[in-house]
Parts: structure tokens; sequence; C-alpha cells
């Protein structure tokens, strides 16, 4: 009896716990649907007629748009290009490995150790003389090589799951290194290279340090869109709240389906 | 990579040369790889290098020399980097200290079996996967906000008068948000590791008369030792590197009260042009990561032998 007790109050304050944490997310959702008036009322207003005109202001005009385009171009073309360049690296050192294998993954691993700063004046004097300041190509330059680590060791550690004696026994029967990746270890492997390419998008969707030194009108993402915001000019609640529930909402949905996942690529696969 | 597609031949061919040919298919995959991460991670790493060592600002590119460690001891001579230096140990530490107790905490009541368990750990852990500009400017405006945010409403109703949360606790304020994006790893992280807990060491442990105290203090926390090791190691690199989160609320003030090392150097680079200066502080922001980073690397080597 007394166990039973105990169990609702543990439950009782761990969903306490949860909505403390999920509330400034639920409080901008809630936000959004409200017009400027309401958004800085005080007390707070719990019940009201929720509006859709933030959302209109939010995203009218060009630039909301740009920028969203900008941001899909860019998480997604940089994941393709990382995972395309990680899966043959991934594939040799998982089922090929050699004796600098475990060297190599752990060299991969300190390329990411390099604070950004520590590259952030080369990277924008190069930048500046190629041309690449304020472009899609060069944000997603910064994005592949930022993510390829990751993107390397998540495959890796997804790929040395799948049972050696099935690569094996298609290399005894003479198929090519090639048809071995196409055609046995995507289709194996798929719900973990899904899993690494989500993890990709959403770093390199949420990522905010390049994107805001690196580019300005043109190849902004959202990232650099919303840090606009911290300059406003009247009232602007309900409109950053808009903006923001159309800026983190996908990024909430593929972080909820990765979740268990994530911690494998996050971690560099210590923690599984 | 014609290689790829060897012949059937290959698997009669001679042991050693079939070894030879898989060893260079290998290199061959590895290559692109390799190749562009040695030059991600060396040849910026080389050009701050010797920026530092040059007399070179944006506004009058005519005028780059040589300066030597010129830099290095206007740097040092400097109290500015004094305050950097600490301003990002206070807000890395107690960021970690906050998202590594609390993580634990979140993780144990989360692990819990009870209604809708599923829903409450996502609503724990959403705050990973806010961007930092939105999660910067949300606790800014709508909740730390003195007459208008959610905060200080709350405050107000407990008879308190209005707080100026930027200006009257800079550093306090920016680890509030901060702890918040970071708390939800930790609580993952912690989470993930709790369930690969063998439960029958725990039931043999309650069958041998230990109270749900001792189980936890003498089962269940040293199995999140090692998870725990790797969030402050995570963590530490990704807290140096914050920079979002100070450029959308204090910019870095009041004066230079919450200018980490990472927001110097974008301060000088970038608002001061001063090329050679902020290099100087790139490069020791370069190895101060790097100290971190070679014993998160031990620990992660130390897992690939397992």
């Amino acid at each position: 009896m007394r166990n039973r007790t105990g169990s609702v109050l543990f439950g009782a304050i761990a969903w306490a716990a949860a909505l403390g944490m999920a509330f400034p997310i639920i409080w901008m959702l809630i936000t959004a649907f409200k017009t400027e008036a309401q958004a800085i009322a005080i007390p707070p207003l719990l019940i009201f007629r929720p509006v859709l005109t933030s959302f209109q202001t939010a995203t009218s005009g060009t630039a909301y748009l740009s920028f969203a385009i900008n941001s899909v171009v860019v998480s997604v073309g940089s994941t393709v290009l990382a995972t395309l360049i990680a899966f043959p690296a991934a594939y040799a050192m998982a089922f090929r490995p050699g004796r600098h294998t475990q060297d190599l993954l752990v060299w991969m691993l300190s390329t990411k150790m390099l604070p950004p700063v520590g590259a952030l004046i080369p990277i924008y004097i190069i930048f500046r003389d190629a041309g690449l300041l304020d472009t899609r190509t060069g944000l997603v330059i910064v994005d592949t090589l930022m993510n390829l680590p990751l993107v390397i060791w998540m495959l890796y550690s997804f790929f040395k799951d799948i049972p050696h004696e099935i690569l094996e026994a298609a290399r005894v029967d003479g198929v090519g290194t090639r048809q071995q990746m196409i055609h046995l270890l995507l289709p194996l492997a798929s719900p973990g290279i899904a899993s690494t390419a989500l993890l990709a998008i959403i770093l390199s969707w949420n990522e905010a340090f390049w994107s805001i030194n690196l580019t300005s009108a043109h190849a902004g993402t959202l990232a650099a869109y919303i840090a606009r915001f911290s300059a406003p000019e009247g009232l602007f609640w309900a409109q950053l709240s808009a903006a923001s529930v159309l800026t983190v909402a996908p990024i909430l949905v593929f972080g909820s389906l990765t979740q268990r996942r994530l911690v494998r690529g996050l971690t560099f696969g210590a923690v599984k | 990579m014609s290689t790829a597609s060897a012949p059937a031949s290959v698997s009669i061919a001679p042991d050693r040369s079939r070894v030879r040919r898989a060893r260079r298919a290998g290199a061959l995959l590895l290559a692109p790889s390799v190749l562009l991460l040695a030059i991600w991670s060396i040849v910026p790493l080389l050009m701050t290098l010797w920026y530092s060592l040059e007399h070179y600002n944006l506004m009058s590119p005519g005028r780059v020399f040589f300066v030597g460690l010129r830099n290095y001891a206007f740097l040092f001579s400097d109290s500015s980097l004094r305050s950097a230096i600490e301003n990002s140990v206070t807000l890395v530490a107690s960021v970690l200290i906050l998202s590594v107790v609390l993580g634990t905490v979140f993780a144990l009541l989360l692990n819990n079996e009870f209604p809708g368990r599923n829903v409450a750990r996502l609503l724990a852990i959403s705050p990973f996967f806010i961007m930092p500009p939105v999660a910067a400017l949300i606790w800014k405006n709508l909740l730390l906000d003195p007459l208008n945010g959610f905060i200080g409403w709350l405050l107000s109703l407990a008879g308190l008068p209005p707080v100026a949360w930027f200006t009257r606790f800079p550093m306090l304020s920016l680890i509030i948000i901060i702890a918040w994006e970071w708390i939800p790893f930790a609580t993952l992280i912690l989470l993930t590791a709790l369930q690969s807990l063998d439960s029958e060491q725990i039931e043999a442990a309650r069958m041998d008369g230990a109270g749900p105290l001792s189980r936890l203090r003498y089962i269940v926390l040293p199995h999140l030792g090692r998870p725990a090791a790797i969030v402050v190691m995570m963590e530490t690199i990704f807290l140096l590197s914050v920079f979002a989160e100070i450029l959308t609320t204090t910019a870095g003030g009041p004066g230079d009260a919450t200018t980490t090392l990472t927001f110097l150097v974008y301060i000088r680079a970038l608002l001061n042009f001063n090329i050679g200066g902020a290099s100087a502080a790139g490069v020791l922001a370069i190895v101060l990561a790097n100290i971190v980073a070679f014993f998160l690397m031990r620990a992660v080597a130390r897992s690939l032998n397992r």
C-alpha cells in the first residue's frame, strides 16, 4: 500500500518536472496565438480567443520565407553531402578494420574539439576572398565539415551492429564493394542511417554561430532570422513566438522520432 | 572508385594480393573523409596561429606585418582577458553542476513506471531541440522581462518587486537559459544509461534487504558515473563555444560582465576588425578546449576497447 502511494507521488513529481522544463516552449506556443496586446498582458492571459495574425505577420513579406528556404537547403544539403562522404568511410572502418582504424576514429572525433572561434577568422577571410560569404554554398560546406566526424562515428557505430558474416558471405560470393554497400548495407542499416541523418539535420538547422557570422541578407538561415529579434522595435512578442514556433516545430518532431538513437551520436557511441 | 567493383577472381587470387587489394580499396573509401577533415582541422588552425603573430587590422589592410608575440603580450596584459576567462569558467562550471545534478534527478524520476511516462520524457527533453536564439529570446522577453514577463508576474504574486534580470544579474540570467538548454542533454544520456542497468542486480540487492536509498547509493549512482563523466566533457566542449545566447541577450555586457572567451574573439575580430589580437585569443581558446578534449578522447578511446 505504501509502495502504491510512493509511486503515485514520484509520478506526480516526474510530471511536474517535465512540465516545468517544457513550460517555456508551451508558453511560447500559447503566446504565438495571441495578439501583441494580449501577449504582454499582466496578469498573463490563459483564456483568450486564439488568432493567427501573428503567424501572418511573421511570415508575410519575403524575409521569413527566404530564410526558411535557406535553412532547408543548408541543413538537407549538408546532411546529404556529409552522409555520402561518411558512408564509405564508416563501411571501411566497420568491416575492414586495419591496424590504425581506432586511432583514425579518435582523430576524427578530435577534429570536433576545435572550438569554432578558433576557426572563425581564417574561415571568414577565406570565404571573403573566395566570394563565399553570405552564400548557401559556403554554409553547406561549413555545416558538412562540422557534422562529418559525428556522422562517420554514428554510422560506424550502427554498422558495427550488423553481423559481419552477412557481408563476408557476399564478398566470398564475389559481390563487389560498391554492390555490398548499396544492396546490402544500405537496406540493413537504414534505420541507423535515418537516425544519423536526422541528427545531422537537427544540428545543422539549429546551428547559429556560423550562420550569424558568415551570412547576412541572402543566405541567412532561420537561426540568423530569429537572432534579429534581439533588437526589435515596438510590440513583437507574439510575432517572435509565432516565428519561433514555425522554426522549432520541425526539429521537435524529428527529435522526438529519434530520441533514443540520438544518444549514440551525441556521445560518440560511448553510451548506448 | 573502379577498384570497388573488383571482379570475382579476387577470391581465388593469392591471399596476399587479395589482402593488399582490400586494403587499398579501404584506403580509397576513407580518403575523402580523411582528407576533408585534415584540411578542416589543420588549415584554419595554422592560419589562426599565423595571424596571431601579425599586426593585421581589416580596417587598414595595407599595413600587415609580423610582430612576433606582441599580440600575446598585449592579450595577457589586458584585463578583459582575465574577466573573459573568469566568465567562461563561471558559466561552464555553473551549467555543468546544474545539468548533472538536475539531469540525474530527472533521469531517476523519469525512469520510474508512471502513467504517460513517454510523453513526460519527451517534454523533459524537448528544450534540447530548441535553437539557441529562440531559447534566449523567449527567456529574455516572455519569461524574464521585468514588467511583462511571466516570472516577473510570479514574483509580484509573492509580493516581490520587479527584477531587471539582464542588467542586475546578467551572468545568472545567462546561466539559467543555458542550463535550461543543457539539462535535457544530461537527462537523456543518464536516462539511457539507467535503462541499461541490470534489473536482476537491483532485485538481488532488494532480496538481500537493501532499502531504496542504499540501492541508489551503492548500485544506481555508481552505474551513472561513466555516463555522467561523458556528459561533463561533451557539455564542456559545447559550453566553451556558447555564442548566440550571449549575442541575443546581453551582447557581452553590461560592461564585460558576460563576455566569455568565445565572445571576446568575436568582438575583437568582427566588431573591432583586429585580426591579429583576435587570433591570439582564438589560439588560447583552442588550447583550453584541447585540455578538456584530451580527457574526453581518453574516455572515448577506452570505451572503444571494451
